[in-house]
């Protein structure tokens, strides 16, 4: 891809391996911002528009994508080792293991303290009770809970980037409100190791390289998959001394914050969940075209049953909504005693969020007219690709590839059936075909000496 | 640029599907969101009545880099009194349309405000066209 001036690179927590890789178009035909092509027998990742949502991940059949993580073993480069948990963890795990089993197992693998999460959720909501008071703009507010959704209208919705509630995550407040407890307990500040347990990719991005901060208080961040089933082993061979988590405020709507409607049915005035980031690209592209929204509140997530469907949650999504609801069902409401603030207190300076600058991946070209006789020629180009989004050209649509076209990312002749009709009129010859396909496909695939 | 769509009398599911399309080409020309949106909400309108009023239409969208000009031309009943059918809250919907939540009597009155030009002709028994021109930079 031509890069613009001016262009910055964002970190992305999605990796593609090369060795693993079979250029197949699963990826790429997942993608919901057309981030994926393949080239040379290899699926490749468009940075600019990538969202990290991880679809790709859910969609390879061979593994061959990857979410990038810190290494383990750097927890132990810091004396005081806090694991940030959220709730979805303890979703994963049977309800037959106790909370004070799967803390325990954490603190066996190395872990000082361990705080909840969803146990500020109080915070956010005093956050996005004076976000909204202070708001000016026409509604509806949209939570900025999901990375990947604040991702999704900074390159696909610009204009609603001002819709954005400017309230950090509760990941981010956590950790920021308990590195301070333990600072004010006498901790060391520069031995305190934040680390993040993450269930999605997206998070990992949002950390590497933050949207509205400039840098976040986490120091590392690790793959639920990966800690799941180092945390299960320890369990199952009754390793564990029962451990009291470290935090006493978690209620039951901070544990289901993270999931579907988590947010929403605790906001005031018309209030919708969406779920599923196609789910979520269609509403949002109908809330676009309406004049004035009478929506208050939009919560939004990528995930399909949010984050219990991270792509890093190694359970069934269903189970750990399941299994969250029973759990939220014995804890309080509300917290009752707080001794330690963890459940008020907004933060205006440390928990705001800065505005959040618009990305457009949209536009073909920043001169107007030349974006005018892009647009033309991708027409023109329209009626003549077979329109069947085959994915065979490498492009994921036939709209894809004939922008790819404009874009001097891609020819005609990759449409393996304008090809076909190219060479049946000799407008091409079978070398240039076999040379194409090979810029595709890699040179290895060689499919025409193929016999069954 | 030009682009060209259909819209059917009574069909309220399709309407809308030109504002849409537009809208994505809007997009991909840089142009910024306010002025989008004034094109979108106008053109949706103008789908609009042509569902609720008419027989069938014909959107013909063409697109300059500093402007876009929206004819909208329907078979219909046409408009008596341009002037009465202008005035917000004034509509001559039918039980129906209303029912599904059209026919406030704000369509023609929203279209003039969010276009920079804007004409209206109507021939009782034949049809209304309504043209609306819009500027892409501000």
């Amino acid at each position: 891809m031509k890069q613009e001036e001016g262009h910055t690179v964002f970190h992305h927590a999605l990796k593609i391996v090369p060795e693993l890789c079979i250029g197949c178009t699963h990826c790429m035909k997942a993608c919901p911002t057309q981030a994926i092509r393949v080239r040379n027998g290899l699926a490749e990742i468009f940075e600019e528009r990538c969202v990290d949502c991880g679809e790709c991940y859910k969609a390879c059949p061979v593994s061959a994508i990857i979410v990038e993580q810190d290494d383990f073993e750097d927890i132990f480069k810091y004396t005081t080792r806090v694991a940030l948990v959220p709730s979805v963890l303890i979703g994963q795990f049977p309800s037959q293991i106790t909370t004070e089993e799967i803390f325990g197992s954490l603190k066996k693998l190395g872990f000082t303290h361990i705080f909840e999460i969803d146990s500020v959720v109080e915070k956010v909501q005093e956050g996005y009770h004076r976000f909204r008071e202070a708001f000016e703009g026409s509604k509806p507010l949209i939570s900025t809970f999901c990375p990947a959704i604040v991702r999704l209208i900074q390159v696909r919705f610009p204009s609603m980037v001002e819709n954005l509630i400017r309230v950090k995550p509760p990941s981010d407040i956590a950790a920021l409100h308990f590195k301070e407890e333990l600072v004010g307990k006498g901790y060391a500040e520069d031995e305190i190791g934040m680390f993040y347990v993450t269930p999605c990719a997206a998070k990992i991005a949002s950390i590497k390289s933050p949207v509205g901060e400039d840098r976040s208080v986490v120091n590392g961040v690790i793959n639920m998959e990966f800690l799941y089933n180092k945390m299960l082993h320890i369990i199952l061979n009754k390793e564990v001394e029962a451990q009291e988590s470290e935090t006493v405020n978690l209620t039951s709507k901070g544990i289901l914050w993270s999931l579907t409607r988590g947010e929403s049915r605790h906001q005031l005035g018309r209030c919708l969940a969406v779920d599923g980031i196609s789910n979520v690209t269609q509403f949002l592209e109908r809330l676009e075209e309406e004049e004035e929204s009478n929506i208050d509140f939009l919560e939004l997530r990528a995930c399909d049953e949010s984050c219990a469907g991270g792509v890093l949650i190694s359970g069934n999504r269903f189970l750990t909504v399941e299994r969250l609801n029973g759990r939220a069902k014995k804890l309080p409401a509300i917290v009752s005693i707080d001794n330690t603030g963890t459940s008020r207190g907004y933060n205006h300076n440390a928990y705001d969020l800065q505005p959040i600058a618009p990305r457009s991946m949209m536009v073909l070209d920043r001169d107007r007219s030349l974006a005018l006789e892009k647009m033309k020629k991708i027409d023109e180009l329209l009626k003549v690709l077979p329109g069947i989004d085959c994915a065979a050209c490498g492009s994921p649509t036939c709209r894809s590839l004939a922008e790819d076209i404009v874009q001097d990312r891609a020819a005609l002749s990759w449409c393996v059936f304008l090809q076909e009709l190219y060479l049946r009129k000799g407008k091409i010859t079978l070398d240039e075909a076999d040379r194409i396909n090979a810029t595709i496909w890699g040179k290895d695939r060689d499919y025409r000496s193929q016999s069954k | 640029m030009l682009q060209t769509y259909k819209v059917t009398g009574g069909d309220f599911v399709n309407a809308g599907k030109a504002s849409s399309s537009v809208k994505g080409i809007l997009k991909q020309l840089n142009v910024l969101a306010g002025l989008i949106k004034r094109v979108v909400v106008a053109l949706y309108e103008a789908e609009v009545n042509v569902a609720a009023h008419a027989y069938s239409g014909n959107i013909l969208v063409e697109i300059e880099s500093d402007q876009v000009r929206i004819r909208v031309t329907d078979s219909g009943p046409g408009i008596e009194d341009i002037q009465m059918a202008m005035k917000e809250g004034f509509s001559t919907a039918s039980k129906e349309v209303r029912e599904m939540g059209f026919g406030a009597g704000m369509g023609l009155a929203n279209i003039k405000k969010n276009s920079d030009t804007f004409n209206i002709t109507s021939v009782p028994g034949e049809g209304t066209t309504v043209e609306i021109i819009n500027k892409l930079t501000d």
